[in-house]
């Protein structure tokens, strides 16, 4: 935005001087060498480390256990072998990510879809249904975005296995979840914990929609449902893309969750528990972690770059997940 | 990979997105035909009963205008109360009504059986392995904040408005993107070690051995591991840091920056006097943000060394605590300490985010 006023025609840079004459300075201050060495420094330490897992993920395996990386240059080996053996290598020791990375999207899928459609319902109520008691109901779950997920791991997960009894009665039976049955409890688990900071984020975007728009709406006689089908939503997409990518790199990335309610078999696991759980047992084999981590990594990657506009504006909207 | 063994995942999927649609989409549906139907039914009430009692006109045109207000005010509340309903059953099962039970089994031994008073809590200060889990928790806080702030800064003010910008801040903000269990295992293969006779596959060690260092074990060495692990945080943060202060800093309005250098400044007292206090908000945001992100830290300790080698934090001893040992009473209580770490920070952010709206 900024950069395409400075390359404008003298003319139009005359008209709005400042902008252009900020840039001319910063590029002069930029050209002073200790600032263009610092911030490269910078842009390369936070590279060269992703870099180098990248280049090594492609070295034979006795290559990567005996040189370093940087030796790729001046000997170059190259191979997919490793991301053949790691993705579906039959050995118990190989890896076999490729059934878990089936996991992690069968839980990452529907653990974005229910907090968004629940949270922009909602946030709707919250923002335009006029009922007693919504400020004090806007507040709590405002609050609620303190509670670190830490506090509510205990008694959940006893009650996924053990039910809810009072005494002797039971009010709610265990839900006796097994194998992939257990994918339920952790799209469960990350809908709830979502729940705060989705309401949140797009309360703040429903909130300010404008309100002739929706008295105009109800004047010509449409009801709640249906203002919020028609109207409402495709107004707040930039918002919901904003949650759908936060939500979809905090459960693909989740380890804590995972963890806890999904156990570690191969049935119900994502990528992060096994790359976890191989980093514990076999740190040394490289060839494995190298190209492994990559897999998991290339998703999010992916959406993130491609999104990264709706991302970063909902960031500055909202603040950070708790 | 058989695809016998992946069907049942895929079919579950599949219940999951039908329950969705049929969750989602039948209260909306429910929503909007329910009413319609109880509409139809208090008009055609309505006309029949103004047929029939064509008599005290006055006084009953009153007592409908006054009943039918309270009907729209009561079918607002059945709209309110269907639209929050998933998500307060939701909140109250998940968060809760388990938090407080959180804070009630902090309070009982490791069956959760017994009333032990505070015990938990005084054994975290005094045993000498969880008190340095709360030492490094601590240095986590302090530590991780202010150096992915201070570099998220320095690198924005030094890219903003030069040519690579987009690019450049793309490159620092891609962490962001990769999973703490990733980014552990990318810092670890930086950390490597093989002994002084083999050629080094970390990057670390092969730079301290051609300044002529001794390999090191270096995740092993406390008290320098919880560093290199902090390092880490940091290498995540710091975009977070750069995108938000990058857009502080281009929302410094243009003619306080120009009548700055009209008066002749220098960059220097450019960036002290006018970016730093202009800028000043959002970086608050941004410390207490990363702060909270940094107490319940769990990933990287788990994945680098599993709190071994002293370098625990809080959120993984509770782990540890509660589902490795089954000492519930005592996880519990360390969860309760995170949460009231955590409270005075939010309160703090949420005052600012406030603050800021109102400017």
């Amino acid at each position: 935005m900024t950069t395409a006023t400075t390359t404008t025609a003298p003319a139009d840079a005359k008209r709005t001087p400042t902008p252009g004459g900020t840039a001319a300075r910063v590029r002069r201050r930029l050209s002073h060498p200790v600032a263009t060495a610092v911030s490269i420094l910078i842009a390369v330490l936070w590279t060269v480390p992703t870099f180098g897992l990248f280049v090594s993920s492609l070295r034979p395996e006795d290559e990567i256990k005996t040189t370093g990386w940087w030796t790729a240059f001046t000997n170059p080996q190259f191979t997919l072998e490793n991301y053949q053996e790691v993705l579906f290598g039959r050995s118990a020791s190989s890896g076999q990510l490729a059934s878990y990375f089936v996991n992690s999207l069968v839980i990452t899928i529907p653990s974005v879809l229910f907090p968004l459609a629940f949270a922009s319902l909602a946030a709707y109520a919250l923002a335009w249904i006029n009922f007693r008691g919504r400020d004090w109901i806007y507040i709590g779950i405002f609050a609620l975005q303190i509670v670190p997920l830490q506090m509510a791991l205990v008694p959940l997960l006893s009650f996924f296995s053990q039910g809810v009894s009072i005494g002797d009665v039971t009010l709610l039976p265990a839900w006796n979840l097994d194998d992939e049955e257990k994918f339920i409890q952790v799209w469960f688990a990350h809908t709830c914990f979502a729940l705060p900071f989705a309401v949140f984020l797009l309360h703040n975007f429903i909130a300010q929609l404008p309100k002739d728009l929706m008295e105009a709406a109800r004047v010509d006689g449409a009801t709640h449902p249906k203002i919020f089908r028609s109207i409402v939503l495709p107004l707040i997409v930039p918002a919901l893309a904003a949650f759908a990518i936060f939500q979809f790199l905090w459960v693909w990335n989740d380890l804590l969750v995972a963890l806890i309610f999904a156990g570690g078999g191969n049935e119900v696991a994502p990528l992060t528990v096994r790359l976890a759980e191989l980093a514990g047992t076999r740190g040394s084999e490289w060839q494995r972690l190298t190209s492994g981590a990559f897999v998991s990594i290339v998703i999010p990657l992916i959406v993130f770059l491609s999104l990264q506009r709706y991302f970063v504006r909902g960031l500055l909207a909202g603040g950070v997940k708790g | 990979m058989d695809f016998a063994d992946e069907a049942p995942k895929l079919l579950m999927l599949l219940y999951g997105l039908i329950a969705f649609v049929v969750v989602v989409g039948g209260l909306l549906l429910l929503l909007d035909v329910v009413p319609t139907w109880f509409a139809r039914r208090r008009e055609a009430a309505l006309l029949a009963a103004s047929t029939a009692a064509a008599g005290p006109a006055t006084t009953a045109a009153t007592v409908r205008a006054r009943r039918r207000r309270s009907v729209v005010n009561r079918r607002e509340g059945g709209f309110g109360f269907f639209f929050l309903l998933p998500a307060l059953l939701l909140l109250a099962v998940g968060l809760v009504v388990p938090a407080i039970r959180t804070v009630v089994l902090s309070f009982k031994d490791g069956n959760s059986e017994n009333w032990v008073g505070l015990r938990n809590y005084t054994w975290m200060f005094a045993q000498d392995e969880i008190f340095r889990v709360l030492i490094n928790t601590l240095t986590w806080v302090i530590v991780v904040p202010l150096a992915a702030t201070a570099i998220g800064l320095v690198y924005a003010v030094l890219v903003d408005r030069s040519r690579f910008e987009a690019v450049a801040k793309a490159l620092i903000f891609m962490p962001m993107a990769i999973s703490f269990v990733g980014a552990s295992i990318i810092w670890r293969f930086v950390y490597a070690y093989r002994s002084a006779e083999y050629d080094q596959i970390g990057l670390l060690n092969h730079i301290w051995v051609l300044l002529g260092g001794e390999p090191q074990q270096w995740l092993q060495n406390p008290p320098l591991n919880t560093f290199l692990l902090i390092v880490i945080m940091v290498w995540i943060q710091a975009g977070f840091a750069t995108v938000v202060l990058s857009a502080a800093i281009k929302a410094i309005p243009a003619d306080v920056v120009e009548a700055a250098r009209l008066d002749g400044v220098n960059s220097w007292q450019m960036f002290w006097r006018i970016t730093l206090p202009s800028i000043r908000p959002a970086m608050v945001v941004v410390i207490v943000a990363i702060s909270i992100a940094t107490l319940k830290v769990f990933d990287i300790v788990r994945t680098t060394t599993n709190g071994n080698y002293d370098t625990g934090v809080i959120a993984n001893e509770m782990y540890n605590q509660a589902f490795r040992f089954g000492q519930t009473g005592q996880g519990s209580a360390l969860a309760v300490f995170l949460f009231v770490l955590v409270i005075p920070l939010v309160i703090y952010q949420i005052r600012n985010l406030r603050k800021q709206r109102e400017v």
